[in-house]
């Protein structure tokens, strides 16, 4: 079993990102758990969702202490969460950000999910959707789920043109990290 | 007596006791299920036709619905069932119902 | 048969729509309000042909589905916490009535402070009045319950409504795989409701619950006593018709063993952290620890018999409560010491009132030290609850 911790803010998408990589392993046969922690729902504030992924069914259903990796919906969070208090160093992390950023003993990804989101026009009440590649991204570095199922388990969330945006923004995302 | 229960067969058992407590559960109106009622009566009221003015009121305020009326015509009471209350006296508009005691 | 990733709250609303459910009426309250709108917008689209009335509040969402009960439809509601407490005379109506309601509760504390996370304090506070009370443990177990609630209540032998308990959030929000029975099987197996134990209809006369002399209501008492004896039978075969059916996973029977078979201590727990006391047995088992775990579906009717078999060769008890009766124990504790006749010593912790996370680590250390403290002869002391709140104990220390 492997756990990944999602580091968003309200109104990103974070829960919806697990959600789906949730589905996509569901799809692919597998176990998972997209779990959110819920406080009070504020746009903008920093909200925690966890995934898990297995190849037998999943008993736990605590919250996520010890994850395989970190996801980070935007480099700013950095700046205000101290990264080694929610995962010991070592743990790989992926970050949405324009440019590189190093993180002292990680492996860090960074995908810029925010400009592929501007790019296609994937804006709702000012703030670029960045969950699809953010997710998308998470998918392939973590090895997560394949790029057919992350598209397939989107049709579950969204319809007509905004699924239509939504693959596109995954397959970008997918083939920009490495 | 006390009852003590453990289920032997769930079919029989089951067909008894829904038969019992729907008996129980639910009531249906009839006519006297608490008895002559009229035998309660300590004064029995009576209409006075000539003051009686056929507006129903009597009737309509009953509590134990044993006035029968129909419009323009004069009320009457069904003494196995009036329990003597004195409802119908109280509100006539017209006091055409005195209460007359009753058994002394 | 499908298999596919659903939140809690959305397997609920599966459950209904495959059950044709034909009145539902609810008000919302977090963290159950995602299974109405699911609902909602499931009659919307056209998927279920249902009744949907809105309502002020709880006590008038559940005065309605007991009418559409009495007037021979199935029905649903939802609720939680405050919601839940705010139905509290309607609750003893329902089940007085024998009316074969089916309610999700959506477990969360009670306040104040206010929080929206799980406790089992607001659905324990009904325990007594007459509902079927049933805990899941994963979103697989909230859709299966859920439909079998329908068949058991529905059961003429039965004729009792019933209570599906899922932890809010870590089930309701939570999303996992689930699968899905075929809209036609379930058709099949859970034909429409017949109008049993009556039917309230037009040019019908007849009074539910009229005022009668004493020894009725006492007789009545007595019949709903009954009914829940033979609901624990048929809750087994229910179920496990429906495990052999659907073959879906969960498992059958008022209760679930785990590893208990020649357990010498044996963990009691209800709901969704089962599965990390499960993982916690796991670790304890391979440090060679003879521990196991019973895990009660149902509450109510309460498991007697299968409970005293399983712990019959068992030194000690723990049992892991979310609940707590001030004044006395945990609730689930109290439960079984009454069942076990106090002949095993029992200790009874109180954990994560308030949604505290506990985790499978939190419980490897919890139950060894229980072994630990029976096996250098420290049970005496078990007679009072332990809380178990790690941060206070560090606070403490810190000081």
């Amino acid at each position: 079993m492997r756990e990944y911790i999602i580091i968003s803010r309200g109104g990103q998408g974070g829960v919806t990102a697990s959600r789906i990589l949730a589905s996509a392993v569901a799809l692919e046969g597998g176990w998972a758990q997209a779990i959110p922690e819920f406080g009070a729902e504020r746009r903008g504030a920093i909200v925690k969702s966890y995934l898990r992924i297995s190849d037998k069914p999943i008993l736990r259903h605590s919250i996520v202490k010890t994850p395989h990796g970190v996801s980070i919906f935007s480099s700013k969070i950095l700046e205000l969460v101290d990264i080694n208090t929610l995962t010991p160093p070592g743990i790989p992390i992926l970050i949405n950000s324009r440019g590189r950023i190093e993180v002292k003993d990680r492996t860090v990804y960074t995908i810029d999910a925010t400009g592929i989101a501007l790019k296609l026009g994937l804006v709702i009440a000012g703030w670029p959707l960045v969950n699809i590649p953010m997710a998308s991204a998470m998918a392939k570095v973590f090895n997560i789920a394949s790029l057919d199922n992350i598209i397939e388990a989107m049709g579950e969330y969204f319809r007509g043109k905004l699924l239509e945006l939504n693959i596109e923004a995954a397959k970008l995302a997918w083939s920009s990290v490495g | 007596m006390s009852l003590k229960y453990k289920p032997i067969d769930l079919e029989k058992e089951a067909l008894e006791d829904l038969r019992g407590f729907i008996d129980k559960l639910l009531s249906r109106p009839s006519l006297g299920s608490s008895g002559l009622t009229g035998t309660w009566r300590l004064y029995k009221p009576s209409i006075k036709i000539d003051k009686c003015i056929k507006c129903g009121i009597c009737w309509l305020y009953c509590p134990d619905d044993v006035i029968r009326w129909v419009p323009k015509e004069y009320p009457s009471i069904d003494y196995n069932y009036c329990k003597g209350c004195g409802i119908c006296s109280n509100v006539c508009p017209v006091k055409a119902i005195d209460l007359i005691i009753e058994g002394e | 048969m499908i298999r596919k990733a659903l939140i809690g709250s959305h397997a609920i609303a599966m459950a209904v729509k495959l059950a044709n459910v034909e009145v539902i009426s609810a008000y919302p309250i977090t963290p159950q309000t995602i299974i109405v709108e699911k609902i909602a917008d499931m009659i919307e689209r056209g998927e279920l042909k249902a009744e949907y009335i809105r309502v002020e509040s709880e006590h008038s969402a559940l005065a309605v589905v007991y009418g559409a009960s009495a007037g021979g439809s199935r029905v649903f509601t939802a609720t939680s916490s405050h919601g839940l407490l705010y139905m509290y005379e309607m609750l003893w109506w329902v089940a007085n009535s024998r009316l074969p309601v089916v309610m999700a509760v959506v477990t969360r504390s009670i306040g104040p402070p206010w929080n929206i996370h799980t406790d089992h304090q607001d659905v324990l506070s009904v325990r007594d009045s007459g509902w079927i009370i049933g805990f899941a443990e994963n979103v697989q177990e909230v859709l299966d319950m859920t439909l079998q609630a329908y068949k058991i209540s529905e059961d003429r032998r039965v004729l009792l409504p019933s209570i599906i308990a899922l932890d809010g959030f870590i089930l309701s929000h939570t999303s996992e795989p689930v699968v899905i029975p075929e809209p036609s099987e379930v058709n099949e197996w859970l034909p429409p409701r017949k109008p049993l134990p009556f039917k309230v209809e037009a040019g019908k006369f007849f009074a539910v619950g009229n005022l009668g002399p004493d020894d009725v209501t006492m007789e009545l008492r007595w019949y709903i006593w009954r009914a829940m004896e033979r609901a624990k039978y048929t809750i087994n075969e229910v179920s496990l018709d429906y495990a052999k059916r659907f073959n879906t996973g969960s498992p059958a029977g008022l209760l679930e063993t785990y590893r208990t078979t020649d357990a010498k201590y044996i963990a009691i727990s209800m709901g969704s952290w089962s599965g990390d006391i499960k993982e916690a047995i796991d670790i304890l088992r391979d440090e060679g620890y003879n521990v196991g775990l019973i895990r009660l579906r149902y509450i109510r009717p309460f498991p007697l018999e299968e409970l005293r078999d399983t712990v019959s060769s068992a030194k000690a008890l723990i049992v892991f409560d979310r609940a707590v009766s001030m004044g006395h124990q945990g609730i689930l504790g109290m439960e079984v010491v009454s069942a076990t006749n106090s002949k095993i010593p029992v200790k009874n912790i109180i954990a994560g009132l308030g949604g505290v996370d506990v985790s499978h680590h939190d419980f490897s250390n919890i139950i060894r030290g229980f072994i630990e403290e029976y096996e250098s002869g420290l049970s005496i002391e078990w007679s009072i609850p332990e809380w178990y709140m790690p941060w206070m104990i560090k606070e403490s220390e810190e000081r």
